[in-house]
């Protein structure tokens, strides 16, 4: 009898051309786009090397591209460079790129799934550390530098060291307006910004079932944010009725092969994971990042901490620090915190279910004048489904912006920088010093929590905002 | 990549911890196409002014400091971002070498990969190479192939990766090393599940 296995023992065993440490394991899709490959494409060519599989890549731009105004080109020359070096590297070796005028262009994270690109049991890399979005599928996804783009471009295939198995098992429903965000930021902040390092993560348990596919991407991109290598959800049948249809899904007996393939893709009874975690779900309130990490977070009922509270030397110091750029007291109520700007986007919270979320929650009010608010949806697709269901005209209606698609403030590569000194509530993923603009001070939270702070002028617990 | 087999020289300490990649090298400079040039942009938000003069008293920016070739970092340094540009930034300034009691996983892949020695050593004795590193001309010596630290008055050994260690010290065009598995690839490649999507192929909408 086969000894027990993992999820991920069984995509990475699957996987392998080489075993050992490292392992070459090959690569069933390697999504790009335009910031971490024009060098790996110049260094490929410049050895005379060709891709070796075109059609095992993908390419879509996201990063520097306007969300405004697209129609005027794009105005920052560097950034014009890049996205014309990445089609011209598409063009020339072979590669479909979703361009700026695609209907289907969006933040790399979000169209492959959207497009049925991202299926179980899949090796899936890319040049971006948020790649462990696809482990939500049951996927094996993680990101890679570019000299390892430049590899898989030449070998299709990449060396890893096998990690070790870490289980984040979940209990209990997710409460009434908590959300997959405070779930994940509610992991991070029991594990550490680097409790996962080394190790690929499975969520799972009872909760974790119950989670829509758009909720699963929302935990496994922030799996990064814990250190880990990736994340991991074993496929069920909320993932088989997701995939089904989508224009890259398996059609007619390859579907059904397929899918008796997923059906395998499960933790085997007596598997042994290295480090387990538990979480109780139902005892979770809406999370608030305070400081300039995803591990900095306190509940929306608590107070900004004080560096005394804690024992270690250097957690003091960055306590201090991180105070310091964020303009904040030790001791504030987080509900009294006054915000300048809303972003509600990014492959961590830019999809059809995270805009109706907020859109729910900001019907018929609207945002502060004090506040300028912006949607950016994930995708051009995901723009286009939220026209349908009119959640555009909730948004605009209210007074947010409403943008075409890309990675926008999350990282702040494009125009939508976020100015020194100003205050936002973003549903992106990372709140470093500087990464929504140099001296910008974010704090991360769930897309309702962004769009009740959007109307309120400051944080409010979003779970006594019904009826209000 | 030039191989890495010795490095010596004088240390920059930068006592935090969880320094991500965005701090290493923020957005605005991801944006060139070049694979050198960033060494001037390293830490600079950390390093510059908002009007971008540059704070003459931040440890990369003194002179004394220009020499240096080993960053002295506290625990999981270089988390976050999976950019390259974050070792590339860190060798154009002329660190050959980052010593941490913990590294994040693709910080450190990546910096193995363009020959940017990253050895993890324990905390305490991160902290006395920290102690030490306040002397700007306190310098050390990372043997890769003995695996050992050493300076005035202290010495260590170090675990590393022995493939990545084979990699830096032959500098090894890895891409060519892989292709000599050209047949397990060819292999792999023929017993792939046929129902696995191919992005060239026109999908029915």
């Amino acid at each position: 009898m086969k000894a027990p296995r993992t999820l991920f023992e069984k995509v990475w065993d699957t996987h392998v051309v080489e075993p050992g440490d490292p392992t070459l394991l090959y690569a069933d899709l390697h999504l790009v786009h335009e910031v971490t490959s024009p060098q790996a494409f110049a260094s490929l060519e410049q050895a005379g090397r060709k891709v070796r599989r075109p059609d095992l890549t993908f390419a879509t731009v996201d990063h520097g591209i306007p969300t405004t105004g697209r129609q005027l080109g794009i105005l920052d020359p560097l950034s014009k460079r890049q996205v014309e070096a990445l089609r011209d590297n598409c063009a020339r070796h072979g590669i479909v790129m979703y361009g700026i005028d695609d209907p289907r262009q969006g933040i790399v994270h979000v169209v492959g799934p959207e497009q049925g690109l991202t299926q179980p049991g899949m090796v899936i890399v890319c040049g971006d550390s948020h790649t462990s979005t696809h482990g939500a599928f049951g996927a094996l996804a993680f990101g890679i530098g570019t000299s390892e783009v430049e590899h898989v471009l030449a070998t299709q295939t990449v060396w890893q060291s096998p990690p070790d198995s870490m289980a984040v098992e979940v209990s209990g429903h997710l409460p009434w307006g908590v959300a997959a965000k405070d779930l994940i930021l509610g992991i991070i902040t029991q594990i550490g910004v680097a409790g996962g390092t080394r190790h690929v993560i499975e969520y799972r348990g009872e909760t974790i079932g119950e989670l829509s596919m758009e909720q699963r991407m929302t935990i496994c991109n922030m799996s990064i944010e814990g250190g880990a290598r990736a994340g991991m959800i074993a496929p069920d049948q909320t993932t088989i009725s997701f995939i089904e249809g989508r224009p890259f899904a398996p059609k007619g007996a390859d579907w059904d092969a397929a899918v008796a393939a997923w059906e395998s893709l499960v933790t085997d009874e007596g598997a042994v994971f290295d480090k387990v975690v538990t979480i109780d779900a139902s005892s979770l309130i809406p999370h608030v990042t305070w400081g300039v990490n995803p591990a900095q977070t306190v509940r929306v009922d608590d107070f900004v901490p004080s560096p005394d509270s804690f024992d270690n030397p250097q957690q003091r110091d960055a306590t201090i620090r991180a105070l310091e750029y964020m303009g904040l007291e030790p001791g504030t109520a987080i509900s009294d915190i006054r915000i300048d700007h809303v972003f509600l986007g990014s492959c961590t919270n830019g999809r059809i279910e995270d805009l109706r979320a907020a859109a729910q929650v900001v019907a018929g009010r609207k945002v502060d004048p004090r506040v300028s608010a912006v949607v950016v949806p994930g995708s051009m697709q995901v723009k286009a489904q939220a026209e349908a269901e009119g959640l555009d005209a909730v948004f605009l209606g209210a007074g947010f912006e409403w943008r075409d698609a890309g990675c926008s403030s999350c990282l702040a590569m494009n125009p939508d920088v976020i100015p020194s000194g100003e205050r936002v509530a973003s549903t992106s993923n990372r709140n470093y010093e500087g990464r929504q603009g140099r001296g910008a001070r974010t704090h991360l939270v769930s897309p309702a929590m962004a769009a009740a702070a959007a109307v309120a002028g400051h944080f409010v617990d979003v779970r006594e905002w019904e009826g209000k | 990549m030039k191989p890495v087999r010795v490095v010596r020289g004088a240390m920059v300490p930068l006592d935090r911890a969880d320094v991500d990649t965005d701090q290493i090298i923020p957005q605005q400079f991801l944006k060139r196409i070049e694979r050198h040039g960033y060494g001037e942009f390293l830490f600079y938000n950390w390093a510059h002014r908002d009007d971008g003069s540059p704070i003459e008293d931040f440890i990369t920016n003194r002179p004394e400091r220009r020499e240096a070739r080993i960053l002295v970092a506290g625990r999981n340094f270089g988390c976050g971002s999976s950019r390259e540009h974050a070792p590339w930034a860190l060798q154009d300034w002329g660190f050959e070498a980052v010593i941490a009691p913990s590294t994040a996983d693709i910080f450190r892949n990546n910096s193995a990969n363009i020959g940017l020695l990253v050895v993890e050593l324990p905390e305490d004795f991160v902290r006395r190479l920290m102690d030490m590193a306040q002397d700007p001309t306190a310098s050390i010596t990372i043997d890769l192939e003995q695996q050992t630290v050493v300076g005035e008055g202290l010495e260590t050994r170090f675990d590393f990766d022995p493939s990545a260690k084979e990699r830096l010290l032959d500098g090894l065009d890895w891409i060519g090393m892989t292709l000599t598995h050209e047949e397990s690839i060819t292999r792999h490649e023929m017993n792939r599940p046929a129902w696995l999507p191919v992005s060239t192929g026109s999908p029915t909408a």
